[in-house]
């Protein structure tokens, strides 16, 4: 099972993943319009590209906008969470191994103590995430069962992956749950808001060529994100 | 069903279909009539087929329902936190919800729409700013705006207000006589004190091409003779055109975008008939976006510009101030504290952000200047934007979503509020009117006039 899992598996998972994705950001790059958006994209290649950059750099530095500084609890968890997410399955040791086998390159893989204390946090954050969505009025409002379902896809390959750290009889169950899950995480990407892996990319550009073309960005002026 | 007589689909063409809509004082008749105005619904949904493209799409289905534009909408704060105030709530339950249904809704669905495109969102685009995803919502209403006006379900006041401008290329009834007759009346009335001031109508390749707005002409024209005034002082070769000289644009807020497209096609065949080095227009703020920002895309232009350079007033006044052109006498200055309302739709939309502060700085005593907080780009509507101040149908709507603001105004502890754009001007008049808020509020035109130096040889001869 885990051998199918790891093998064949991780490749219909892996091909899925970056295709749909690739799929979806061609699709929305080839759809955007510069009459409908009303920004002249194509008439001011560097200033648009400029904004772009810009729109997405701000937003990926911690209190880097206004919009992190002004709601510092949710940005905290935020970017827990997410370096979590992004960090762990990609640099914990036990994945760069994998991942080395597979592709036949080394990633530098973290300090198990700093993984350890990453994987907790992003765990936690996964359950103020889940807190904060019925806590608030205006999250709870918003909230639908596809939120539900990606926190769950998303907090299933770290509890999984969790216990098999801890719990060294149940390993290979955990294993299995483990991988099958993370590939899960993966297939469901391009079909649901996960996609956002690659669209919080093309949307920031968009909005930020946006700014640099159109909102004042000709006229010399830098949004303040 | 047989077509109802006020309020239908059709926009209006004529005088006389204007007349008539006049004529039913406040929109009673014409509301009561929306009550049973049937909604095409193979219409919606190939209109929204054909124009909602890839970006729009991905709005609507990456949100990631995080609740981080709450706080970032005036008209949220002041609702008390009210949930069905957030921006992505009130776009997901509105435009996403016709998107979810592939345009089968019904009437009691569309006038609940049209409440929250009008009474509920400004446009003012102030959410896309704090968008971790960069969804901008103030775009999207505006794009629903679009959907509810090709319905029929659009307030009164903007229907008509698109009427004009398909009537009259005005967002009033102001003829193109009118305007000329106006300008030139309001010029001779100045004359004694400005010798030769006039108002060259027509010139061809002048500097400057002036455009105002309509309700100039028609309420306050002094302010028509307040701008000659001041480009005679500054020796600005300047001109005004006898057809296209209206920059608003209500077709903006209305949705209807052929209007829109009438409208500033009017001004870019002036700007091609007299071959100006650019256009300056007014102090409006959704005029100077209808015209210079959004404008060239409803025109088709490919390049998003005007066909000659476009300026707002301000830009015009900082550089005539920066020159010397214009010379300001520091006793005259103003002394008492003094705030700036940024415009929404020349601010977060155009960055003109420093250059108003540039003229404060020439214009107002060293250390009497309190800005807002927050301020720039980041500085609320003004809380009568997006054509929220005109519709009688939401007034007391209109008049709790000036609290924002006022509280602003207050915390400056500013007795005088240089408020730059028409709609702003109108929204801190009406908020002094029913608040009684101890403030006085000006355009810039009538501050600079009052003190700046008269050069010797445009001085009346005694
Ligand atoms: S901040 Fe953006 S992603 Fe979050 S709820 Fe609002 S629109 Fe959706
Ligand atoms: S555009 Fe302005 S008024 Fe409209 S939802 Fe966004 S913040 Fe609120």
């Amino acid at each position: 099972m885990l051998a199918f899992l790891t093998g064949p598996m991780f490749w219909i998972a892996l091909v899925v993943f970056v295709a749909g994705l690739a799929a979806r950001g061609v699709w929305y790059v080839r759809g955007l319009n510069w009459q409908l958006d009303r920004v002249a994209y194509r008439a001011h290649p560097r200033a648009g590209i400029r904004g772009a950059l810009r729109s997405i750099f701000y937003w990926l530095v911690p209190m880097g906008t206004r919009g992190w500084r002004v709601q510092p609890f949710m940005t905290v968890v935020f970017f827990v969470f997410h370096a979590g997410v992004v960090a762990i399955p990609l640099f914990l040791l036990a994945h760069t191994v994998f991942l080395a086998e597979k592709f036949g390159a080394w990633l530098p893989a973290m300090p198990q103590p700093a993984a350890d204390v990453l994987a907790w946090a992003a765990a936690a954050c996964i359950i103020l995430l889940a807190l904060r969505r019925i806590a608030l009025p205006e999250v709870r409002i918003l909230t639908d069962l596809q939120d539900w379902l990606i926190l769950l896809l998303t907090a299933a390959p770290f509890v999984t992956g969790l216990f098999a750290r801890y719990d060294a009889a149940g390993y290979e169950s955990w294993m299995i749950a483990h991988v099958l899950s993370g590939e899960i995480l993966l297939i469901a990407a391009p079909f649901t808001r996960l996609n956002h892996i690659l669209l919080f990319f093309l949307s920031r550009a968009q909005l930020g060529a946006d700014y640099g073309i159109k909102r004042g960005g000709l006229k010399g002026t830098d949004v303040a994100w | 069903m047989a077509e109802m007589s006020l309020c239908n689909r059709r926009p209006v063409n004529d005088e006389e279909t204007l007349k008539a809509l006049l004529s039913d004082t406040g929109g009673k008749e014409y509301y009561k009539q929306m009550e049973s105005l049937d909604v095409d619904t193979d219409l919606l949904w190939s209109t929204i087929s054909k124009t909602m493209n890839s970006r729009l799409k991905t709005w609507l289905s990456l949100c990631a329902h995080c609740g981080m534009c709450a706080d970032s909408c005036f008209l949220y704060r002041i609702s008390d936190r009210d949930p069905t105030q957030v921006p992505a709530y009130k776009i997901q339950s509105t435009l996403g919800e016709i998107v979810k249904r592939k345009g089968k809704v019904d009437n009691a669905f569309m006038r609940r729409a049209m409440e929250y495109a009008w009474a509920r969102c400004t446009c003012c685009n102030r959410c896309g700013l704090y968008c971790p995803h960069g969804i901008d919502m103030g775009v999207m209403f505006s794009y629903l705006r679009g959907l509810l006006y090709q319905q029929g379900f659009v307030p009164w006041e903007m229907k008509i207000g698109a009427g004009m401008h398909r009537v009259y290329q005005a967002q009033m009834d102001v003829t193109d006589e009118d305007f000329v007759e106006t300008f030139k009346w309001m010029v001779e009335e100045y004359e004694e004190d400005y010798p030769g001031l006039a108002v060259p109508v027509d010139k061809q390749g002048a500097d400057i091409l002036y455009t105002v707005n309509a309700r100039e002409v028609k309420h306050y024209p002094e302010d028509l003779a307040e701008a000659a005034i001041l480009f005679h002082l500054a020796g600005a070769d300047w001109t005004v055109a006898s057809k296209g000289w209206e920059l608003t644009s209500l077709a903006m807020f209305a949705g209807d975008w052929e209007a829109c497209r009438l409208q500033v096609q009017s001004v870019y065949d002036a700007m091609e008939r007299l071959r100006p080095r650019r256009m300056v227009g007014t102090e409006c703020g959704h005029a100077h976006r209808a015209t210079v920002v959004e404008g060239p895309y409803w025109a088709g232009r490919e390049d998003g510009l005007t066909p000659v350079p476009s300026i707002h007033y301000v830009e015009w006044l900082a550089e005539a101030l920066r020159e010397g052109k214009l010379k300001i006498d520091p006793k005259k200055r103003l002394k008492v504290p003094v705030t700036l309302q940024d415009s929404c739709n020349y601010v977060r939309n155009h960055g003109l952000r420093d250059i108003v502060r540039e003229i404060l700085s020439y214009i107002v005593e060293p250390g009497c200047f309190r800005d807002m907080d927050p301020s720039k780009e980041h500085n609320y509507c003004c809380g009568g934007g997006g054509g929220f101040n005109g519709i009688g149908l939401y007034r007391a709507e209109r008049n709790k979503a000036l609290i924002t603001k006022r509280d602003q105004i207050l915390n400056t502890g500013a007795e005088l509020v240089v408020a730059p754009c028409h709609n702003c001007w109108d929204a801190i008049r009406d908020m002094v009117e029913e608040y009684h808020i101890p403030v006085k509020w000006s355009f810039l035109k009538p501050l600079v006039i009052s003190m700046v130096e008269i050069p010797d040889h445009l001085k009346p001869k005694e």
